[in-house]
């Protein structure tokens, strides 16, 4: 039994402590042993982006202690693994504990289909979901091709959700417009942020979806704040809350 | 002049029906790009090779630039140098004045408006008449261009009839587009016949040829080199390719990745002056040397100027090009507007959501989102973050380097979420919850009820 290593990102610690139990769940259900290494707090994407990368360093470095151990770090979170998988190495340079790391650190749906093997998807979901490939899973960590790419077309996310029993996958007629969240761009430039979300709502309903799904909860908390305040009836749930009741093999 | 990108932006978005109206314009263009690419089976190799072609020449540019000095030269066109705008503004006045020329008829050209060709040239008493429909629509409006290949794409048809019938004598009223192109090729069709000297932009400099390439859609750039005996054409120094043959990767990116076509529909080549005629090439650096002494940002000056980064960002279609502060709008123009100038330009690193889409489309992969990326760190470092950004992520980083900190800091923002969510009347939570809902704060972390063995 393979055993892997949780990395909660801070904003799903302390706001969405439901899709870190999912995610534990989804694991377990693979028959894998899952710890939490409750000396983790922030991979430091949010100082990194901002500019500040002396801020960042020392939670990279302390990222790279707690986890580095680990044969396997997985995350309901396609930006911050972005974040350790592409940036660390700017803060730290380039060290072959930082590359293993690297290697091992993985997205949720990216350690299911690429690291798990998982082919088979036993479940039940009867909505109809419109995807939200949250950008930096999207292009930096390929979960899916990005709509401006050529290359054979490939999506993992899809590839999970689809076989579940009376789902109906819904297409937004832009497949992968950033909703808009963008971390502190989401304050810095609301007038847009907000806007870009709208969009992205309207998008998703005129297709009729009634949930959106994604793999970044932090896109999702910017959706549900617009979606909230409109009173819209559509709501937003993160991947691992929709695989969490289904049975997963390779 | 306020140069935030922010303020600029909100100003734009508040007037929501044509924010709209612009986002779905551009995403057109965006979708007729794709339908462009997806023709070519082989796109992304070719993004390899053109992005290869480009590394290959800026890599070696002296070297190439000289090549094509030669090779011009022995061509019978007159290669001049010029340090920086100013100096290219001079030498064109100098080839203009010597020749006594009054009316000159301009093709597209950023360099041109980078360097302030026009003012420069009509304080000297030239007048100078930009021949692109778009530019020569903005040219009216005495506005920039908000777009690199659509200049006028921020105003509507109705708005450019209203300044036909004031500038062109168009009926009142009129918004027609093929009357006031009309109305438009007609008063354009008498200065080309009048001017004494055409200018160009350069899209391409062949090294081994000595050749240069102009692309337009309107056949402007000929109209205007054909029928006066003067050409100058400015070029930036990294407009440069090693060979002829290297141009087909080129011409099939630009043109798809501009506007969707599978060719431009002028593609003209200049390998000497008409006869009887002169051809002029300025080649300018204007800081592209420091750029690309820069590592992480060279990769910038291998743009083509496509477009095709601002039609697919999502902030510039609802934000409009004249919220960016340099005058090129979008990705590209962010980038190279905080790279020139970095105090004025220090919120567009920020006018970003670095989602990547700028970087996946452009046809020589310029990693535009990550150049943004580096660029923050380059605000940052020249300590001109705002007071309160600065803090706010010092502060969030000490914070996040004790667990027990993290933890008493996070109990204490869920309770306030959770009590009184109505007292957040400052700060970006208050921003926030302008438009949004604040997220609703669960009585425990998750740390909290793993701990308790709740997971």
């Amino acid at each position: 039994m393979g055993k892997v290593a949780l990395f909660i990102p801070c904003y799903v610690d302390q706001l969405y402590p439901r899709v870190g139990l999912a995610t534990a769940r989804v694991l377990r259900r693979l028959g894998l042993e899952v710890e939490f290494p409750e000396e983790q707090t922030c991979c430091g994407q949010p100082m990194y982006n901002a500019g500040c990368a002396a801020d960042a360093r020392p939670l990279a470095e302390r990222f790279l202690r707690v986890f580095g151990g680990y044969e396997a770090v997985v995350a309901p979170s396609g930006s911050c693994v972005s974040m350790v998988r592409l940036h660390y190495r700017e803060l730290l340079g380039e060290s072959p504990a930082l590359r293993a790391l690297a290697a091992r650190t993985h997205e949720l749906c990216e350690y299911l289909v690429d690291v798990a093997g998982v082919r088979t998807v036993d479940g039940e979901f009867r909505h109809r979901v419109g995807l939200h490939p949250s950008c930096h899973g999207l292009r930096e960590l390929r979960l899916g091709r990005a709509s401006e790419r050529m290359d054979p077309p490939r999506n993992k996310v899809r590839e999970l959700l689809a076989p579940l029993r009376g789902i109906e996958l819904v297409e937004p007629s832009r497949p992968d417009e950033c909703c808009g969240f963008g971390g502190t761009f989401a304050v810095n430039e609301e007038a847009v942020s907000c806007l870009m979300g709208q969009d992205r709502i309207a998008d998703h309903e005129k297709a009729g979806a009634e949930v959106i799904a994604g793999y970044d909860m932090s896109c999702l908390m910017h959706l549900d704040g617009l979606i909230r305040r409109e009173g819209k009836p559509i709501r937003v749930m993160h991947v691992a809350e929709i695989l969490e009741g289904a049975r997963l093999a390779q | 002049m306020n140069t935030f990108h922010p303020d600029r932006a909100a100003a734009f978005a508040a007037d929501r029906s044509h924010a709209h109206w612009h986002d779905t314009a551009l995403w057109f263009v965006r979708e007729k790009r794709d339908r462009g690419a997806a023709s070519v089976p082989e796109w992304e190799r070719l993004r390899d090779a053109a992005a290869g072609i480009k590394a290959q020449a800026l890599s070696n540019l002296a070297a190439y630039l000289e090549e094509f000095e030669r090779n011009a030269t022995a061509n019978g066109i007159r290669v001049h140098w010029a340090r920086d705008g100013e100096e290219h503004n001079r030498i064109v006045h100098e080839i203009l004045a010597a020749r006594g020329v009054r009316l000159v008829v301009k093709s597209k050209s950023m360099l041109t408006e980078e360097c302030g060709l026009n003012p420069y040239l009509e304080a000297r008493g030239l007048e100078v008449v930009d021949t692109d429909l778009g530019e020569r629509i903005v040219q009216l409006a005495k506005e920039p261009p908000s777009h690199i290949v659509m200049p006028a794409i921020h105003r509507r048809k109705e708005s450019i009839g209203e300044l036909f019938h004031e500038k062109l004598g168009t009926p009142a009223g009129a918004s027609d587009p093929k009357l006031l192109t009309e109305a438009a090729r007609q008063d354009l069709r008498r200065k080309f016949l009048g001017a004494q000297a055409g200018l160009t932009g350069v899209n391409f400099a062949l090294a081994d040829t000595g050749g240069i390439v102009v692309v337009t859609n309107e056949g402007n750039a000929d109209m205007g080199t054909s029928l006066p005996p003067v050409h100058v054409a400015s070029m930036g120094v990294e407009k440069v390719i090693p060979r002829a043959a290297d141009l087909g990767v080129f011409l099939r990116l630009l043109a798809r990745s501009a506007t969707g076509q599978p060719v431009s529909t002028y593609t003209s080549h200049f390998h000497g002056p008409m006869r009887g005629g002169e051809l002029h090439v300025v080649v300018v650096d204007n800081g592209r040397s420091e750029i690309l002494a820069r590592e992480p940002f060279r990769k910038s000056l291998a743009c083509i100027r496509c477009g095709a980064c601002l039609n697919t960002c999502p902030v510039y279609r609802r934000s409009g090009g004249y919220s960016y502060s340099y005058l090129i709008p979008g990705p590209i123009g962010a980038v190279l507007g905080a790279l020139r100038d970095p105090e004025r330009h220090a919120s567009l690193p920020f006018a970003s959501s670095l989602c990547g889409s700028c970087t996946d489309v452009c046809p020589v992969q310029v990693d535009l989102h990550h150049q943004l990326l580096a660029l923050r760190a380059d605000v940052a470092a020249r300590g001109i973050l705002p007071w309160g950004k600065r803090m706010g992520m010092r502060l969030a980083g000490l914070v996040l380097r004790h667990p027990s900190l993290y933890r008493l800091a996070g109990g204490l923002a869920r309770r306030a979420l959770r009590g009184a969510p109505g007292l957040v009347r400052i700060g970006p939570a208050a921003t926030w919850a302008r438009q949004r809902q604040l997220p609703g704060a669960p009585s425990e972390s998750f740390r909290e009820i793993w701990r308790r063995g709740g997971a």
